[in-house]
């Protein structure tokens, strides 16, 4: 079947199964291998992306599901040649990551958290509590709060 | 994944009528469910049903004394809505402890029931508060909805359009989740409603139940109290990797009394 999908701002086309993943479609028809697979088993958020602004995991949709839908991915965070985004950076800063496998996943929760939390206080608690559907074996998460703390107020400091 | 037919339906009458002319059709809310049971192969349908493009079937209306839900209307919604937090805050506070994030954008209000997982958390709150189901075929109270572990009171065909809730003088949740995917090991949703008390567990059981030994002594005195000496019986409670029966009767205790506290 006929796909058109909005990703990263740009309109891509493509044939596939009715049964083919959208994290599928992503990696392996548009070339775009920044979202990962972890788990294959909608637990570990490596494949996280946005679909119209929400967070959501690419191994539990189907492409079809996202027909007509606008997505992001880790991608289309920050331009390719330019500088990093402001949460992007964070993670560098604060050492909140080691592997880098969970990254993508982990930076596009944290910019869904930050969409959620706008105007509200976004503590170490309730970072935690946020990243249930994300999870990392290497740093202990510790520099991934930490980041995710001061990425958050750098997005509001107008960066 | 076996293969199989996609199709998004535009309306009720039209996922019903692809589902009629389907050899084996299901159909598909948020997929959180529905795709990992597809991808280990625990499921082999001819067509997928999309019920993501029926608006009909979204939203949240509340009005003096009902909240009332749409299937298709997910967690995370339920969860942020204002209105719910201020009719019947312990829904919304169920809603926020579901899953993830990410399930909780996706995973559906319908597609919880409909599946009734034991461990889900959606039948504690339908059965606290004395909810009322309503399908394509009927309404039905949450007492006779859930009939046992992953069975409803759904036929072949049948959907969940929406949920009303009655809006209690006082409610309460309380869950002990599994620490990794925050299913609920022990669930307790305790209310105070016009027509009574109720006491619903979920999560200990293959399906929700009612403790009525708990809803007479609260209806005596509503205090953690007078509940601390009812002990549920492990006999028929569930025993698995996570908990054992023992455990699981030690926790419904524990939450209950919880659940009252926290009625204030
Ligand atoms: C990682 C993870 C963690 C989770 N943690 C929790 C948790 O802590 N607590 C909890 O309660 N749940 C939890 N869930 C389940 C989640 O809440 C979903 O609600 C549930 O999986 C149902 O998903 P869905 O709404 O997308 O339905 P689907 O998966 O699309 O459908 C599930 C079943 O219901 C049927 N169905 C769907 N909609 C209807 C309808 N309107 N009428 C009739 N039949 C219908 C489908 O045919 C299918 O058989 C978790 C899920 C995941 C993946
Ligand atoms: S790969 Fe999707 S949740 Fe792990
Ligand atoms: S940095 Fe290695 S998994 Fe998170």
């Amino acid at each position: 079947m006929q796909i058109s999908v909005t990703i990263n701002g740009k309109l891509e086309s493509g044939d596939v199964e009715p049964r083919t993943l959208l994290v599928e479609f992503i990696r392996y028809q548009l070339g775009l291998t920044g979202t990962h697979v972890g788990c294959d088993t909608s637990q570990c958020g490596a494949c996280t992306i946005h679909m119209n602004g929400k967070s959501v995991k690419a191994c539990t949709l189907l492409a079809a599901q996202a027909d007509g839908q606008d997505i992001q991915t880790i991608e289309g965070v920050a331009p390719a040649e330019g500088p990093l985004h402001p949460m992007q950076e964070a993670f560098r800063d604060n050492h909140g990551l080691q592997c880098g496998f969970c990254t993508p996943g982990m930076i596009m929760s944290a910019l869904a958290m930050v969409e959620r939390y706008k105007g509200e206080d976004l503590d170490e608690q309730t970072i935690r509590e946020e990243l249930e559907g994300n999870l990392c074996r290497c740093t202990g998460y510790h520099g991934i709060v930490k980041a995710i703390s001061a990425g958050a107020k750098a997005m509001q400091g107008g960066a | 994944m076996y293969a199989f037919d996609y199709k998004k339906a535009a309306s009720l009458e039209d996922a019903q009528q692809a589902f009629e002319s389907a050899d084996d059709g299901t159909f598909m809310a948020g997929g959180m469910t529905l795709i990992p049971t597809l991808k280990q192969r625990l499921a082999s349908p001819t067509d997928v049903i999309d019920l993501d493009g029926i608006d009909d079937l979204r939203g949240i209306t509340v009005d003096s004394d009902s909240v009332t839900i749409g299937a298709m209307t997910c967690h995370a919604d339920v969860a942020a809505s204002a209105d719910v937090k201020k009719a019947i805050s312990a829904l919304a506070h169920l809603a926020s402890l579901i899953g993830d994030p990410q399930v909780r954008n996706r995973g559906t209000i319908g597609g919880s029931i409909a599946n009734n997982d034991p461990a889900a958390d959606y039948p504690g709150a339908l059965v606290g508060l004395g909810a009322t189901v309503h399908t394509t075929k009927k309404t039905v109270s949450a007492d006779d909805f859930f009939t046992g572990m992953f069975e409803t009171a759904l036929e072949e065909g049948e959907l969940v359009t929406k949920v009303s809730f009655p809006i209690p003088e006082k409610a309460a949740y309380q869950k002990f989740p599994n620490p990794a995917s925050r299913y609920a090991v022990v669930g307790a949703f305790v209310a105070k409603t016009k027509d009574g008390i109720r006491v619903a567990i979920t999560g200990a059981g293959a399906t929700v139940f009612r403790v009525p030994e708990m809803e007479t002594a609260l209806t005596g005195s509503f205090t953690a109290d007078a509940i601390a000496d009812i002990a549920v019986p492990a006999d028929e409670l569930n025993s698995d990797l996570h908990a054992t029966a023992g455990y699981r009767a030690h926790l419904i205790g524990v939450m209950a009394k919880r659940a009252v506290a926290d009625c204030g």
